[in-house]
C-alpha cells in the first residue's frame, strides 16, 4: 500500500475541517481519489467522519464509502457513525434511508451490528418499497457478518413475510436474499415453499426487473411440484419468459422448464408444446457476441445430451462461420456430432469435409476426428465417413492424414471386419506419420491385421529402429504389435520379437513398458496357447459415445444451467471454495406413467434415449480382472528376471513355442474375432491391461447355463465330460471339462460332430496339450462355427458328437440352447419390423407363456439383449409394457417377438412369429433359460 | 466470498456491498474478480455498456478495452461508483434500465459541471426515480416534448454461408426493431405487422405486453423515453430466406506455375429492385500467396501481404454493369498447391427493405390526445455472409 506524503494528509485534513461545504466536498473527493488509487488515508478518519452530518447526499454517499473501506480497520473510531447512520435510517428522504440501510450491511464490525438491528427492523417496515428492498438486501450481508445475530432478531422471518409484498421488487430481493442465505445453511430449510408461496412468485414473475426475474426463476427451480400437473401449470407460466431480451433471463427460464419437464409425461400434449417452445429462444442465444455464445454452446451441450429431441431439426444453425472464434467451433461441432442421426447425416459429412480443408491445424483434427465419431455413431453412416476420410488422406495434408488414422482405427474396432480392405491406403502413408498418436494407430492396425499385409513385419521392423526415441504410448503398442504378429506368423517373426523383447525388458527405464514386456515373454514361454488368448482375445466393441457426460453429473449440472458450473461442466463443488456448504440438487424423480410411453413410432430413430450406452468399463474393473488373472502354474522355472539375463531370448521362446510353431494343424482364430486394443483415451499402459483381460475377464456375453455330464466316466471308458455352450461376442465355443477317472494316461484327444440342424462345427481341432494322466482334470473351450454341413436334426437343437483318444471312440449327444446361435446385429429396424410382422402370416404365430418371473420390463429388456434378443420398441397399452423384440439366428433366421407384461404379474405371454415356425419353441425355451437365471 | 455460480444473475461476484470499483485500482479490473471468466462480465457488460455510452465514459462496451478505458474512468471516479451503486448491492443485480439511472444520477455534461461548481448542488437526484418502483419502471413520469415523433427502425441482418456451387447451406435472418420514441405523458402504442407469422423467436423489451402478443401478434407497450430496442427477432433456416446477391469466383492454384488465377464478380440476385450498396468483399488467402496484382472494375482493393487478407471495397452493385476484380495472384515458387480454399467474406446494405419480408401494418396511439409524428424504416444488411470457394 501507497503511503501518502505527510505533507499531503496534513492539507487534506485542514481541507476537510475547513468552514465552506464546496470545500469540504472537493477535499472528500479527493481521499476518495486517494483511497481507490490505493493510498492508505485511514488517518483521515475522524475528520472524514465528521463531514457525514450533512445533507449533500453526493457527499454523504462519499463519506460512507469511506467508511466501509477504512471501517473494519479503526473499529473503535466508527462506532462515532452508528448515531448518523440511527439517525439516516429516519430521514424523511427514501433515498437517504436507503443509503443508510445499504452501507450499514456493509461494515463488518461487530461492534457496530449490534447497534444497527434497530435501524435494520424499521427499514424492513418502511413504508417506501425502495427501503424495504434495500433492507431485504441487508439482512442478506448482515447473515453473512452475524447468523445467529440474524436468527435471534428474527430477521428472517421478517424477510420471508416480505415474499407476500405488494411490490415485485422487494419479492425479488427477499427472494435473492433468502437464496443466498438458503444456500449456506443448506439444512436452514428457508425457502419452504408451498403452491401459495409459489403462486405469488410467480405473480411478482411478470412485474419485476430482469434480475429479478432471474432471482425468482432460479428460486422456482429449486421447488419441487407434488404432482405433474403443478409442474404443468408452474411451466406454463414460465414459457413466456423465454422471450425476454435478456439471455439470462431466458437461460433461468430454461432451467425451470428442463426440470419440470422431467415430471411431464411424454404423450402429454404439453409436453411436446414445451420441446417446440424451448427451440427456438436457444438457437437465438447464438445470434449474440461469441463470448455469449459459448456460454449458451455450454449450455446447450448439456440439453442435448438430456434431451436430444429438443433441437433435432435445429442441425443448421450450428454449422461453423469460418470466423467463428476457435472455441465457439470447437463447441458447435461437439453439438454437431451429438445432433448427428441417419437423417441428417449426409449434410453433417459435407460440412465436416469442408472444415477439413480450413486453415486452422486444432480445428481441422477435430473436424477429421468428428468424422470418425459420427461413423461410430451413426452405424449407417460409416460407410460414407470412411470413404470421406480416404478422401482426406489422399489431400497427404500430414495432419489430416494423421488424425485420419487414429480415427480409422476407432472405426476398425466398432465394426470389425468391414473396412479393412482401406489398409493398403493407409500403410502408403506411414511414412509420413510424425505424431506418437498416429503412430501409435498406425503400428496397431498393422499388428492387428498382421495376417493380411504381406510386409507386416517389415513395417514393424522399420519402426523398431528407432524404438528408444519413440514415446511410451508408441513403444507399448509396437511391443503389442510385434507379439500379436509373431503369434500369427510364428516362423518369419521369432527374431523379430526377441528384439522387441529384450529392448523392452532389458534396454528400457519405464516400468509400464518393463512390465509389459514380462508379462508377454513369460507368457510366451510358459503357455503359448495362453499367450494366444490373451493377447488376440477379442474386445469389446467400442461404444458410440464415450465422451457422454455421466448421467448423475448431467441431471446436477441441468440444475445449474445458466450459471457458471453449466460453462465448466462441474458442478459448483469442484471449483467453488469457501467450505460454504454445497447443496447437491438433482432433477425431480421422473413420474412412472412416463417410464415406457416409447412408441415405434415417435421414438426418434438414433437417439440415444433411454438405452444406456455400453461405455467400456472403468480401469478399476481392468485391474480387478487383472488379479484374478492366472499367469500360468507359479512355480516355472527361476524367477524371470534372472532368467532372461542368463539365458538371453532365444532359449526362453524355446519349449512350449515349438507347438505353436511346428503345429500342423495350426489355426487361425475365427475371422469374427478381431480383438482391438488400442483403448486410445486410457493412459497408454492401461490399454494393454485391457488387452489381456478381455480374454480372461468375464465378459457381458449371454447367458451360460452349467456344464453338465455329457459323457459319464462308464459309459467311455473312464473319461468324463462336461460341458456347456457358450457365446461370447460373435463367436460360438463349447466349453469342456475332460477328466480321466481311468488308470491309464490319455492322449491324442480329437473331436467332431455329426451334421446337425444349423452347421455347427469345431473351428479348430480338440487341443489337450499335454497326455491327461490319471484323475487330472483339463478344461478345454473348443470354438465353433457354423459352417459345417447342415442336416435337420429331430429336435432340432440336437447335437451328436463322437471323440476320440488313444483309447476309443465315444459317441454321445446333447441338447445346445438356441440362445448361443442368436447373432449380434439381430436388431431390425422399427419400420422393418412394423412391416415384417404384418408379412408374417398369421398362422405362424406361436404363443406362449412364460411364469413366474418376478423382472419388470427394463430388466427383462437388457437381460435379454445380452443374449443378443433386441428391444426394437417399447409401448405401453393398457398398463402394459409391450415389448417388442427381433433376434436373428446364425442361419439368417429372423424371429419377431411380442413380449407382454403387467407390472405385478409375473407370468408373461410371449408371441413369436417366424418365417420357419419350427424354431419358435426353441426360441420360446431360451427365453425361458435367460430370463429364469 | 464468492458467489458461486450465478454468474449471469450476479457478475460482480465477489465484492460484499458495493465498494467495487473502489478497492485500490481504479478500472475495470476491481469488478473482475479473479474466479469469474471473461463470459459472464461480459454477458452483463452487455447490459451495462449502453449505460457507459450515454455518460461520455466510454466509446465501447466496458470490458472491453480496460487499457483505454482506465483514464476516463480515473477522471469520473465518483460518478462510476455512484452508478455502479445503484446497479450493483450485495452482488445482486438492481436497475440497469438507463432511464433510471439517468435519473438517479445525472449525466455529466460542462454545463451541469459548471452549475453545480457555483450552486453546490450535486449529480445526484434528489428525488427516488418515480419509475422505479412503478408498474412501468422504464418509463419516467412527466415527459414533454414540444414535437411528438416515434421512429421505429427495421433492421436485418443476414447470416449465410453459400457453397462453392452457389447453393445456401444454411441461411437465417436475425432482425431487430429499434426504436427513437420521443412523446409527451404517458403513450400506449400498438404496433401491428403485415405477416406476424414471419417471426420464429422473438424476444421483447420488457414493455411489451407478452399476452397481446400470444393472442392476437400485436406488439401493444408502453414504450421507454427516447432510444431502445423493441424487438429482436430471428427467422431461421427453415423458412426460405431470399440470398440478395451472388458471387461468382474463379480461383485457381496450379500445382506447377507460381502463378494462379483470381477473378470474382458480385451481382444482385433477389433484391425486389432495390440497389446493393456498401459492398465489401473480403478474403483470407492461403499462406502460400505472395502478392496478388488485380484489376477492380470499380472500386479499391488492398492485399496485406502480411496477413494475406484481401479487401475490396466496391461500393454500389450497377445491375447494367456488374463490378468484377480479375489479375492473378504470385504463388511461393516451387511450394505445392495450398491446401484450403479461401472463404469469401461479404458486407452490404439494402436500404428500404426487410429480405424477410417483414412489413409494419401500422401504428396507434392510445392514451394521449396529441397527434405524434410516426416514421418506420427498412434496412437489411448482411451479418456473417460467407461464401466457400
Amino acid at each position: 500500500m501507497m503511503v501518502p506524503e505527510l505533507g499531503e494528509i496534513f492539507e487534506l485534513k485542514a481541507e476537510l475541517n475547513s468552514d465552506k461545504k464546496e470545500k469540504k466536498k472537493e477535499a472528500v473527493k479527493k481521499v476518495i481519489a486517494s483511497m481507490t488509487v490505493g493510498k492508505d488515508v485511514s488517518a483521515l478518519f475522524p475528520d472524514v467522519v465528521n463531514c457525514m452530518q450533512t445533507d449533500n447526499l453526493e457527499l454523504k454517499k462519499l463519506v460512507y464509502l469511506y467508511l466501509m473501506n477504512y471501517a473494519k480497520s479503526q473499529p473503535d473510531m466508527a462506532i462515532m457513525a452508528v448515531n448518523t447512520f440511527v439517525k439516516d435510517c429516519e430521514d424523511p428522504n427514501p433515498l437517504i434511508r436507503a443509503l443508510a440501510v445499504r452501507t450499514m450491511g456493509c461494515i463488518r464490525v461487530d461492534k457496530i451490528t449490534e447497534y444497527l438491528c434497530e435501524p435494520l427492523r424499521k427499514c424492513l417496515k418502511d413504508e417506501d418499497p425502495y427501503v424495504r428492498k434495500t433492507a431485504a438486501v441487508c439482512v442478506a450481508k448482515l447473515h453473512d457478518i452475524n447468523a445467529q445475530l440474524v436468527e435471534d432478531q428474527g430477521f428472517l422471518d421478517t424477510l420471508k413475510d416480505l415474499i407476500s409484498d405488494s411490490n415485485p421488487m422487494v419479492v425479488a430481493n427477499a427472494v435473492a436474499a433468502l437464496s443466498e442465505i438458503a444456500e449456506s445453511h443448506p439444512s436452514s430449510n428457508l425457502l419452504d415453499l408451498n403452491p401459495q408461496s409459489i403462486n405469488k412468485l410467480l405473480t411478482a414473475l411478470n412485474e419485476c426487473t430482469e434480475w429479478g426475474q432471474i432471482f425468482i426463476l432460479d428460486c422456482l427451480a429449486n421447488y419441487t411440484p407434488k404432482d405433474d400437473r403443478e409442474a404443468q401449470s408452474i411451466c406454463e407460466r414460465v414459457t413466456p419468459r423465454l422471450s425476454h431480451a435478456n439471455s439470462a433471463v431466458v437461460l433461468s427460464a430454461v432451467k425451470v422448464l428442463m426440470k419440470f419437464m422431467e415430471m411431464l409425461s411424454k404423450d402429454l400434449d404439453y409436453y411436446g408444446t414445451l420441446l417446440k417452445k424451448l427451440a427456438p429462444p436457444l438457437v437465438t442465444l447464438l445470434s449474440a457476441e461469441p463470448e455469449l455464445q459459448y456460454v449458451a454452446l455450454r449450455n446447450i451441450n448439456l440439453i442435448v445430451q438430456k434431451r436430444p429431441e429438443i433441437l433435432k431439426h435445429e442441425m443448421k444453425v450450428f454449422f461453423v462461420k469460418y470466423n467463428d472464434p476457435i472455441y465457439v467451433k470447437l463447441e458447435k461441432l461437439d453439438i454437431m456430432i451429438r445432433l448427428a442421426s441417419q437423417a441428417n447425416i449426409a449434410q453433417v459429412l459435407a460440412e465436416l469435409k469442408e472444415y477439413a480443408t480450413e486453415v486452422d491445424v486444432d480445428f481441422v483434427r477435430k473436424a477429421v476426428r468428428a468424422i470418425g465419431r459420427c461413423a461410430i455413431k451413426v452405424e449407417q453412416s460409416a460407410e460414407r465417413c470412411v470413404s470421406t476420410l480416404l478422401d482426406l488422406i489422399q489431400t497427404k495434408v500430414n495432419y489430416v492424414v494423421q488424425e485420419a488414422i487414429v480415427v480409422i482405427k476407432d472405426i476398425f474396432r466398432k465394426y470389425p471386419n468391414k473396412y479393412e480392405s482401406v489398409i493398403a491406403t493407409l500403410c502408403e502413408n506411414l511414412d509420413s506419420l510424425d505424431e506418437p498418436e498416429a503412430r501409435a494407430a498406425m503400428i496397431w492396425i498393422v499388428g492387428e491385421y498382421a495376417e493380411r499385409i504381406d510386409n507386416a513385419d517389415e513395417l514393424l521392423e522399420s519402426f523398431l529402429e528407432g524404438f528408444h526415441d519413440e514415446s511410451t504410448q508408441v513403444q507399448l503398442q509396437l511391443l503389442t504389435a510385434i507379439v500379436k504378429l509373431f503369434l500369427k506368423k510364428p516362423t518369419e517373426t521369432q527374431e523379430l520379437v526377441q528384439q522387441v523383447l529384450s529392448l523392452a525388458t532389458q534396454d528400457s527405464d519405464n516400468p509400464d513398458l518393463r512390465d509389459r514386456g514380462y508379462i508377454y515373454w513369460r507368457l510366451l514361454s510358459t503357455d503359448p496357447v495362453a499367450a494366444k488368448e490373451v493377447v488376440l482375445a477379442e474386445k469389446p466393441l467400442i461404444s458410440e459415445e464415450t465422451d457422454l457426460i455421466e448421467p448423475t453429473l448431467l441431471d446436477e449440472l441441468i440444475c445449474y444451467i445458466g450459471t457458471l458450473a453449466s460453462v465448466y461442466h462441474k458442478p459448483p463443488s469442484a471449483f467453488v471454495e469457501g467450505g460454504r456448504g454445497v447443496v447437491h440438487k438433482s432433477l425431480p424423480p421422473r413420474t412412472a406413467s412416463s417410464e415406457s410411453t416409447e412408441s415405434p413410432e415417435t421414438a426418434p430413430a438414433g437417439a440415444p434415449s433411454g438405452e444406456q450406452p455400453d461405455v467400456i468399463p472403468a480401469q478399476g474393473d481392468l485391474l480387478g480382472d487383472l488379479l484374478n488373472l492366472d499367469l500360468g502354474p507359479p512355480v516355472s522355472g527361476p524367477p524371470l528376471a534372472t532368467s532372461s539375463v542368463q539365458m538371453g531370448a532365444v532359449d526362453l521362446l524355446g519349449g512350449g513355442l515349438d507347438s505353436l510353431i511346428g503345429g500342423p494343424n495350426f489355426v487361425t482364430p475365427p475371422a469374427a474375432t478381431v480383438p482391438a486394443n488400442l483403448g486410445a483415451p486410457m493412459g497408454s499402459g492401461l490399454s494393454d491391461l485391457f488387452d489381456l483381460t478381455s480374454g480372461v475377464g468375464t465378459l457381458s456375453g449371454s447367458y451360460v447355463a452349467p456344464k453338465a455330464i455329457w459323457l459319464p466316466a462308464m459309459k467311455a471308458k473312464g473319461l468324463e465330460i462336461l460341458g456347456t455352450f457358450t457365446r461370447q461376442v460373435g463367436s460360438i465355443s463349447m466349453d469342456l471339462q475332460l477328466t480321466n477317472k481311468a488308470l491309464q494316461v490319455m492322449t491324442d484327444f480329437a473331436i467332431q460332430f455329426n451334421r446337425n440342424s444349423f452347421g455347427l462345427a469345431p473351428a479348430a481341432p480338440l487341443q489337450v496339450h499335454a497326455p491327461l494322466s490319471p484323475n487330472q482334470t483339463v478344461e478345454i473351450s473348443l470354438p465353433l462355427n457354423t459352417v459345417g454341413s447342415v442336416m435337420k436334426m429331430e429336435p432340432l437343437n440336437n447335437l451328436q458328437v463322437a471323440v476320440k483318444n488313444n483309447i476309443d471312440v465315444f459317441y454321445f449327444s446333447t441338447l445346445y440352447p438356441l440362445h448361443i446361435l442368436f447373432v449380434e446385429d439381430g436388431k431390425m429396424d422399427r419400420q422393418i419390423f412394423l412391416a415384417t410382422w404384418k408379412d408374417i402370416p398369421n398362422e405362424n404365430e406361436a404363443q406362449f407363456q412364460i411364469r413366474d418371473c418376478p423382472l419388470n420390463a427394463e430388466a427383462v429388456s437388457s437381460r435379454l439383449q445380452s443374449s443378443n434378443i433386441f428391444t426394437v420398441a417399447k409401448r405401453n397399452v393398457e398398463g402394459q409394457d409391450m415389448l417388442y423384440q427381433s433376434l436373428k439366428l446364425t442361419n439368417g433366421i429372423w424371429v419377431l417377438a411380442e413380449l407382454r407384461i403387467q407390472p405385478g404379474n409375473p407370468n408373461f405371454m410371449l408371441s413369436l412369429k417366424c418365417r420357419a415356425p419350427e424354431v419358435s419353441q426353441h426360441v420360446y425355451q431360451a427365453y425361458e433359460t435367460i430370463l429364469k437365471n | 466470498m464468492p458467489r458461486k455460480s450465478h454468474f449471469l444473475a450476479s457478475p460482480g461476484g465477489t465484492s460484499r456491498g458495493s465498494a467495487a470499483a473502489s478497492n485500490s485500482r481504479p478500472g475495470l479490473c476491481d469488478w473482475r474478480p479473479a474466479e469469474c471468466s471473461r463470459q459472464p462480465i461480459r454477458a452483463w457488460s452487455h447490459r451495462a455498456a449502453p449505460i457507459g455510452d450515454e455518460r461520455n465514459l466510454d466509446k465501447g462496451p466496458l470490458g472491453a478495452r480496460a487499457e483505454e478505458l482506465e483514464p476516463v474512468i480515473k477522471d469520473n471516479v465518483v460518478v462510476v461508483y455512484e452508478v455502479l451503486e445503484e446497479m450493483l448491492d450485495n452482488g445482486f443485480p438492481l436497475a440497469t434500465e438507463s432511464n433510471i439511472l439517468k435519473e438517479l444520477i445525472k449525466p455529466p455534461t460542462i454545463l451541469r459541471t459548471v452549475v453545480n461548481t457555483i450552486t453546490g448542488s450535486t449529480n445526484v437526484g434528489d428525488q427516488l426515480p418515480t419509475g422505479q418502483l412503478s408498474v412501468v419502471p422504464w418509463r419516467r413520469t412527466g415527459v414533454k416534448y414540444t414535437n411528438n415523433e416515434a421512429y421505429f427502425d427495421v433492421i436485418e441482418e443476414i447470416d449465410a454461408i453459400i457453397d462453392k456451387s452457389g447453393s445456401t447451406i444454411t441461411a437465417e435472418i436475425q432482425g431487430v426493431i429499434d426504436a427513437c420514441v420521443k412523446l409527451t405523458g404517458m403513450p400506449d402504442l400498438t404496433l401491428s405487422f403485415m405477416n406476424p407469422r414471419l417471426l420464429d423467436d422473438v424476444s421483447f423489451h420488457p414493455c411489451v405486453r407478452f399476452k397481446r402478443w400470444e393472442s392476437e401478434r400485436i406488439l401493444s407497450f408502453i414504450p421507454p423515453d427516447g432510444n431502445f430496442r423493441l424487438l429482436s427477432y430471428h427467422v431461421s433456416a427453415q423458412n426460405l430466406v431470399a440470398i440478395p446477391v451472388y458471387v461468382k469466383h474463379n480461383i485457381s492454384f496450379r500445382d506447377s506455375s507460381s502463378l494462379g488465377r483470381f477473378e470474382i464478380t458480385v451481382g444482385p440476385k433477389q433484391t425486389m429492385g432495390k440497389t446493393i450498396e456498401g459492398v465489401i468483399v473480403t478474403s483470407q488467402m492461403p499462406k502460400g500467396v505472395l502478392n496478388m496484382s488485380l484489376t477492380p472494375s470499380q472500386g479499391t482493393h488492398t492485399f496485406d501481404p502480411v496477413t494475406k487478407m484481401l479487401s475490396w471495397d466496391v461500393g454500389k452493385i450497377n445491375p447494367q454493369k456488374l463490378p468484377s476484380l480479375k489479375g492473378t495472384m504470385s504463388l511461393q515458387a516451387g511450394a505445392s498447391k495450398p491446401d484450403e480454399n479461401p472463404t469469401i467474406n461479404l458486407q452490404f446494405k439494402i436500404q428500404q427493405l426487410a429480405i424477410s419480408g417483414l412489413k409494419v401494418n401500422r401504428l396507434d396511439m392510445y392514451g394521449e390526445k396529441y397527434k405524434p409524428f410516426k416514421g418506420i424504416k427498412y434496412m437489411t444488411k448482411a451479418g456473417k455472409f460467407q461464401v466457400r470457394t
